[in-house]
C-alpha cells in the first residue's frame, strides 16, 4: 500500500529544514517494538496482581430485578466480586456533558449499573480472581435476573414522539440539539438556478486498536495513593479523574502509560470498567489487571459516526454554491460520554459542512440521539468525513446540474487562496489554507486527463472505473475553547522539561503521548535541532505523570503543533543556559557562540571552542571552578498553550480511483491520492504514514466497516470475523504530495496531520463509485458501499 | 476470553483416539489444527472435558497415489495443498481452491480432514470434496467405512461422521489429461469466507463437455452439487447458449440463506454470475 517514498529529502523550498526537522527519518522507538521489547499493559505482570471480568447484560435495556454472586463468590480462585452497589460506596458518579453545550443532558453514570441495564454488554458485575480463566469460570455462575424495558434501537423509534423515554423524567430522548443559521437562506433556494439534494447515510463504526484498552489498578491503603498503568493517550487527564471520583489527592495517584497499541481517539474516554478496576483494587488492596477483549471491545470501547444527513445545496448557474441546508440526526449510546461527551462529533459535522467553500448563507440542524447502545465519541478525524462527504456529494450533484467538470465546479467554490484570513459561517476563523493550489496539485498528481480518457475507453468495453475528488479542511492545534471553557479538565497546553545529563546527553520529558505515531520521534528532532545537537542523543520520555509535566497529551491532532512547539520552546530557553555557563568558562559572551552538534562553537566562524560534555561535566561535577554567581541551570521546563487562533486549520483534497465489478457489486480500488497542507512538515516520513494511515481508515469506513444492530438492540456483527476492517490486499497505492503554509502562530509552524487522510478518503471514494455508477444509472448515498448496497442500487437483485 | 478448562490426550493410533472418547463418556472433541476448534472453546461456545489430538496417529498422515485414487491423509495441511506435487497433479481443483482458504498463518495450521469434518457451508474444501467425487475414510469403534461426498453433507454442519467417530483420510479419483476444472469465489476481502464460491471438474471430449460435476458453497446449509446445471451442460459444447441455461436452471440447485448482510435474493444473483464465470474460464488442469 505505500508508494516508494521519491520525495527529495527536506521540506518544501521557502522552508529552511533543520539537520533533523522537515528529514524523512525513522522512529527510534520502531527498532525496540519490532525486535519485540516493547512494554504494553496488555503484557505486565505486577506482584501479587489479580485479574478482573465482567459479567455482561445480555439485554439492551432491562430492569435488574436480582443479582446472585454467592456460587461466584465461593469459586475456585475468586478474591471478590463486586456489584454497582459495592462500587457505588468508592466512586462518586459523572455526568458526560460540557457547559458550552447548552441544553446538553446525559444520564449519570457509575461503574456498574445500580438499577437498569441500558445496552447490551454493559457490564453488571465484577468478578475478581488469580487468573482471567478463574474470573471467567466464576462469572458463568453469576446470577442475574432481568426484567424488559422498551428498547430504542434505530433514529426514529428515538425520535417518534411518544417514544418510550430512555431516561425516566427527560422531556425526549435528546442528548443534544443546536441550530445554526447564517445569511440568507430561504431568499438564495428561491432564487437559485438549481436545488441540489441528498440523503446520505453514514454506518456505525468503532476504532479497532490492534491492542486492546487494558489497564492494571494499584491501590495502596497505606499510603493512600494509586497507581495505575493504563493503556491511554491521556494520562493526566485520567489522573485528574480517578482522583475526583475516588478522592485520591492527585499527587498521590500515578498514571503511566507505557507504549500504546493503537489509539484512534479510543483510549480517552472513562470506561465503566476501567473506573471499576480502581475501586476492584482498592477493595481487593491488590493490584488488578483488566484487559479487553475482542469480542467485549466491540460492545463497550466507543462508537462514532452513525449519521443521517438531509442536505441541499442552492446552485447558480455559473456552478457556485450560494447557500446550503443541512439536517443532521446522529445515533449515540444510552447517554453521554465522559468527559468529552457524545456531540462534539455532530457539532464538527454542522460546523465543518461547506467549510472549503465560499458560501453566502448556510442552516444547519443537528439531533443528537440517545440509543441503547454502546456509547459514541471522538474518534479519528471526528465529525469530518461526515461533513465532507455530505459537501461533496453536493459538490458532484452541482457539477451535474451544471455540466461541469468536478474539478472546474471546485475551483470555481473554493475559497481562494489570497483571501485570507477570514472566517467561515459556521464562525471558524481560517489564518492561511491553500484549496486552490492543493487542486491544482492534485490534477497533476492524478494524471486527471488521463484517466478521464482511459475512463471513457473501458467504458465501452464495459469496464466501470469512476473518479472521485473531494476537499477537506481540519481542526487542529486546539486551544481552551474546545474543551475548557465548557468546564472539562482537559489540557490545551503542554509541558516539557529537558536536561542536559551529566555526560552532555539530553533528557526530554513531555506531556504528549506516544501510541505508535512517531511522537518521540518528532520531539527529538525538534528538540536536536533547536538545542544544537544530534538526535541520537536526545532522549524523549513521555506518558507517564510522575515524571513529565501536566499536558494534554495526544488527541485531535496536537501532538506536533502544540507538543511540538512547547519542546521548540524548552530547547531554546535551555541552549541560552549551556551557552551561558560555556561563557562563564570561556570568558567570553554568550551571544557570540553557538551550540552546534553539541560542540559550542564562535558563532563567527565555527571555530570549536567546547564540547557539550565538558560543560556538563563542569556544571555538574567542577562547579568550584566556575565563577561565582555563574547560574548553571542545565535543566528547563516549559509550558506552551496555543493562544492565538482558536484552532489552526488544516486543508487539502483527496483524489480516488476505482473500479466497479458492477455484476457483483465489489469495487477495486486502484488508487488513492492525497495533497494535504499541514503547515511545517517535521518528518514528512512519518507525515506521509499518518496520512496513508487514515486514508486506509477512511477507506474501511467507505467499504467494510459498520456496527450493526437488530431491533432488539443486538450488535450482530460484533466480531473480527463478522466486522470488516480493510486489509492491506484490498489497498491500494496511496500517493501523497504536500504544500506547506506554516501557521504564524507558533515558532515552529506545525499543524496537525493525523486526521488529514480519514477526513476526505470517505467522500473521495464515494464520488468515485457513484462516477463509475453514473453509466448505469445507479448512485449510492450510504456508507459502507457493501456489494448488497451496490448490487441493490444496480436493481440486480 | 480464556477457555474453560480441559484435559489433553493425544493418542498414537485410532484405537487409542476411540478409547480416548470412550474414556470421557463422549464428552471430548477431536482437534486436528484447531484453527476453528480453538476459537470456539476461547468464546467458550463448546467446553469439552477432553481435547483428543489427533496429530500423532500415523494413518492420518501423508498424501500418496493409491492406482487411480489419490488418498490424503486428513491431517494434510492446507498449506501442503498449496504445494504438493501429488495434489498439484492429481487434484488440481483442491490445489485451486487452497490460496483461497484463509490466510498464511491460518493455512500453515488448518487440516483439509478438519475443514471437511467441521464442513462449514461457506468453506472451500467440503465443496471441492462434492466437486472431485471424493470419498471420505472414516473410523469408527467397529472400524471403517467409506462415505461418498455426494452423502456426506447432510446439514448445517452435519455430517454422516458420527460421535466419536474420526475422518482419516479423503480418497479422490486422481484427474487425467482429459479433465477441464475452474475454481473462483467472490469474496469482501481476500481469505474471508465467500459471498458465494464454487468449483467444477468435468472431462472435454473434443468441443463437448462430459461427466461435469459443479459444487457451490455459501448457498445453503450445506456445500452444493448443482445438477440441473450439470444437466443443462453435458453432452455440450459450451456456448453462450449453453452456459446462460446452465445458469437459468441452477435457481433450482440452491436455497440460500437469507441474512441482513447478503439477502437470498443477492446471492442467486451471485451464484448466476459465478456459474457463468467458471464456465467461461474452464480449462485442462492437470
Ligand atoms: C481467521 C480465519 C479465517 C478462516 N477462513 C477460512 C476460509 O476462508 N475458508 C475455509 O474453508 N476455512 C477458513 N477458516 C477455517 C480453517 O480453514 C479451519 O482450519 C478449518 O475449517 C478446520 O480445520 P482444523 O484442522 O483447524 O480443524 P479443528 O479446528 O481442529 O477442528 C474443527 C472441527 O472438526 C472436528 N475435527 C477435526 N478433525 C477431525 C477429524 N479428522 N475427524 C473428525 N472430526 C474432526 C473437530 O472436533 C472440530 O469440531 C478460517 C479460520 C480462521 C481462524
Amino acid at each position: 500500500m505505500n508508494a516508494p517514498f521519491d520525495r527529495p529529502l527536506g521540506a518544501a523550498p521557502h522552508l529552511e529544514p533543520g539537520v533533523h526537522v522537515g528529514r524523512p527519518l525513522p522512529r527510534p522507538n520502531a527498532k525496540r517494538l519490532v525486535a519485540g521489547r516493547g512494554n504494553y499493559v496488555t503484557d505486565m505482570k505486577r506482584p501479587r496482581m489479580l485479574h478482573a471480568a465482567f459479567v455482561r447484560s445480555p439485554f439492551a435495556h432491562a430492569r435488574i430485578v436480582r443479582i446472585d454472586v454467592e456460587a461466584a463468590r465461593a469459586a475456585p480462585g475468586v478474591a471478590l466480586v463486586a456489584t454497582g452497589e459495592d462500587l457505588a460506596k468508592l466512586c462518586t458518579p459523572w455526568v458526560g456533558t460540557l457547559d458550552h453545550f447548552k441544553g446538553m443532558k446525559s444520564e449519570p453514570q457509575l461503574p456498574l449499573p445500580l438499577e437498569r441495564v441500558t445496552w447490551s454488554g454493559q457490564a453488571v458485575v465484577a468478578v475478581v480472581a488469580e487468573s482471567r480463566a478463574a474470573a471467567e469460570d466464576a462469572c458463568e455462575l453469576v446470577e442475574i435476573e432481568y426484567e424488559d424495558l422498551p428498547v430504542l434501537a434505530d433514529l426514529d423509534t428515538a425520535l417518534a414522539p411518544d417514544a418510550p423515554r430512555l431516561v425516566e423524567g427527560f422531556a425526549d430522548n435528546l442528548c443534544f440539539r443546536s441550530a445554526l443559521e447564517s445569511g440568507a437562506v430561504d431568499d438564495l433556494f428561491a432564487s437559485a438556478a438549481h436545488v441540489v439534494e441528498a440523503d446520505l447515510a453514514f454506518g456505525r463504526h468503532t476504532g479497532v486498536t490492534l491492542e486492546p484498552r487494558a489497564i492494571i489498578a494499584d491501590y495502596d491503603a497505606s499510603e493512600h495513593a494509586l497507581t495505575v498503568h493504563h493503556g491511554t493517550q491521556t494520562p493526566f487527564q485520567f489522573q485528574d479523574l480517578y482522583s475526583r471520583h475516588y478522592g485520591i489527592p492527585e499527587a498521590r495517584v500515578r498514571v503511566a502509560a507505557p507504549d500504546v497499541g493503537g489509539s484512534f481517539g479510543v483510549k480517552l474516554h472513562v470506561y465503566h470498567e476501567d473506573m471499576a478496576v480502581i475501586g476492584l483494587s482498592m477493595l481487593a488492596g491488590r493490584p488488578v489487571k483488566y484487559v479487553v477483549d475482542r469480542l467485549e471491545a466491540f460492545v463497550s470501547d466507543i462508537h462514532a459516526r452513525d449519521h443521517r444527513v438531509k442536505a441541499k445545496a442552492a446552485v447558480g448557474a455559473d456552478g457556485r454554491i450560494l447557500a446550503m441546508a443541512v439536517e443532521d440526526e446522529t445515533a449515540i449510546g444510552a447517554f453521554s460520554t465522559y468527559p468529552r461527551t457524545s456531540a462534539v462529533e455532530g457539532n464538527q459535522v454542522i460546523r465543518l459542512i461547506g467549510a472549503p467553500y465560499r458560501l453566502e448563507a448556510y442552516r444547519a440542524d443537528l439531533k443528537v440521539v440517545f440509543q441503547n447502545k454502546t456509547q459514541t465519541s471522538q474518534y479519528r478525524a471526528v465529525g469530518h468525513p461526515i461533513a465532507c462527504a455530505v459537501t461533496e456529494h453536493l459538490m458532484e450533484k452541482a457539477a451535474a446540474a451544471t455540466g461541469l467538470d468536478p474539478f472546474e465546479v471546485r475551483a470555481r467554490n473554493l475559497i481562494s487562496d489570497d483571501a485570507y484570513p477570514c472566517q467561515s459561517l459556521t464562525g471558524f476563523k481560517f489564518e492561511q489554507l491553500s484549496h486552490e493550489a492543493c487542486l491544482a496539485k492534485l490534477k497533476t498528481l492524478m494524471d486527471y486527463d488521463r484517466l478521464r480518457a482511459e475512463q471513457a475507453e473501458l467504458c465501452a468495453r464495459g469496464i466501470h472505473r469512476g473518479i472521485g475528488i473531494a476537499a477537506f479542511v481540519e481542526i487542529t492545534n486546539p486551544t481552551p475553547a474546545f474543551y475548557g471553557i465548557g468546564g472539562a479538565r482537559i489540557s490545551a497546553q503542554d509541558g516539557a522539561v529537558i536536561k542536559i545529563t551529566p555526560s552532555g546527553e539530553v533528557r526530554c520529558l513531555i506531556s504528549v503521548t506516544e501510541q505508535g505515531q512517531g511522537t518521540e520521534a518528532i520531539i527529538g528532532q525538534i528538540v536536536a535541532d533547536y538545542l544544537g545537537v544530534s538526535r541520537d542523543i536526545v532522549r524523549v520520555i513521555t506518558g507517564d505523570t510522575e515524571v513529565t509535566p501536566h499536558g494534554g497529551a495526544t488527541w485531535a491532532c496536537r501532538g506536533a503543533g502544540i507538543g511540538g512547539e512547547t519542546a521548540l520552546q524548552a530547547a531554546k530557553k535551555l541552549k541560552a543556559n549551556v551557552l551561558n555557563v560555556a561563557a562563564a568558562i570561556l570568558q567570553a559572551q554568550p551571544g557570540d557562540l553557538d551550540l552546534v552538534d553539541a560542540e559550542v562553537v564562535d558563532k563567527a566562524g565555527g571555530t570549536v571552542r567546547l564540547s557539550l560534555a565538558e560543560v556538563a561535566r563542569i556544571a555538574y561535577f567542577r562547579s568550584d571552578t566556575l565563577p561565582p554567581g555563574t547560574d548553571a541551570q542545565l535543566t528547563v521546563a516549559h509550558h506552551y498553550a496555543p493562544s492565538g487562533y482558536p484552532f489552526a486549520f488544516t486543508n487539502g483534497i483527496h483524489g480516488c480511483h476505482v473500479e466497479v465489478d458492477a455484476e457483483i457489486g465489489l469495487v477495486k480500488i486502484l488508487k488513492h491520492f492525497v495533497v494535504e497542507d499541514c503547515g511545517r512538515i517535521i518528518n514528512p516520513l512519518l507525515v506521509e504514514e499518518q496520512v496513508r494511515g487514515g486514508v486506509v481508515q477512511g477507506l474501511g469506513a467507505a467499504f467494510f466497516e459498520e456496527c450493526r444492530y437488530d431491533e432488539a438492540g443486538q450488535l450482530v456483527n460484533g466480531s473480527l470475523a463478522d466486522y470488516l476492517v480493510p486489509m492491506s490486499c484490498e489497498m491500494p497505492d496511496i500517493v501523497i504530495a504536500h504544500m506547506e503554509t506554516p501557521t504564524r502562530d507558533t515558532e515552529l509552524g506545525a499543524k496537525g496531520c493525523g486526521e488529514a487522510g480519514t477526513a476526505a478518503s470517505s467522500a473521495a471514494a464515494l464520488n468515485a463509485v457513484n462516477d463509475a455508477l453514473a453509466p448505469l444509472g445507479a448512485e449510492l448515498t450510504q456508507i459502507p458501499m457493501t456489494p448488497a448496497r451496490i448490487l441493490k442500487a444496480l436493481g440486480a437483485y | 476470553m480464556k477457555a474453560r478448562a480441559f484435559a489433553y490426550a493425544r493418542p498414537s493410533s485410532l484405537a487409542e483416539a476411540h478409547a480416548a472418547f470412550a474414556g470421557a463418556d463422549g464428552d471430548a472433541s477431536f482437534i486436528s489444527g484447531g484453527q476453528s476448534l480453538v476459537p470456539a472453546l476461547a468464546m467458550r461456545l463448546q467446553a469439552p472435558q477432553v481435547l483428543i489430538d489427533l496429530s500423532a496417529i500415523p494413518e492420518m498422515r501423508g498424501v500418496r497415489l493409491d492406482g487411480e485414487t489419490l488418498r490424503i491423509g486428513a491431517l494434510t495441511r492446507h498449506a501442503e495443498t498449496l504445494t504438493e506435487p501429488l495434489i498439484r497433479a492429481h487434484a488440481p481443483l483442491l490445489a485451486a481452491a487452497a490460496p483461497f482458504v484463509a490466510h498464511p498463518a491460518i493455512r500453515n495450521r488448518g487440516t483439509v480432514g478438519g475443514s471437511v469434518a467441521l464442513a462449514d457451508p461457506a468453506s472451500e474444501f467440503p465443496a471441492m470434496m462434492l466437486a472431485m467425487g471424493a470419498e471420505m475414510e472414516i473410523s469408527g469403534v467397529d472400524g471403517m467405512r467409506r462415505v461418498a461426498a455426494d452423502d456426506f453433507f447432510q446439514d448445517l454442519y452435519q455430517t454422516a461422521i458420527e460421535p466419536g467417530e474420526i475422518l482419516v483420510a479423503l480418497h479422490v479419483p486422481a484427474a487425467g489429461p482429459r479433465h477441464v476444472c475452474a475454481f473462483d469465489e467472490m469474496a469482501r476481502r481476500r481469505g474471508d469466507y465467500a459471498m458465494v464460491g464454487g468449483g467444477i471438474l468435468a472431462e472435454r471430449d473434443g468441443a463437448v463437455i462430459v461427466n461435469p460435476r459443479i459444487a457451490l458453497f455459501s448457498v445453503g446449509p450445506t456445500p452444493v452439487r448443482a445438477r440441473n446445471a450439470e444437466a443443462e451442460i453435458a453432452g455440450k459444447a459450451l456456448d453462450a447458449d449453453t452456459i446462460a441455461a446452465a445458469q437459468r436452471a441452477l435457481d433450482a440447485d440452491i436455497d440460500p440463506l437469507d441474512d441482513a448482510e447478503i439477502p437470498a435474493a443477492m446471492r442467486r444473483h451471485l451464484a448466476r454470475v459465478l456459474l457463468g464465470r467458471l464456465l467461461r474460464k474452464l480449462e485442462t488442469c492437470s
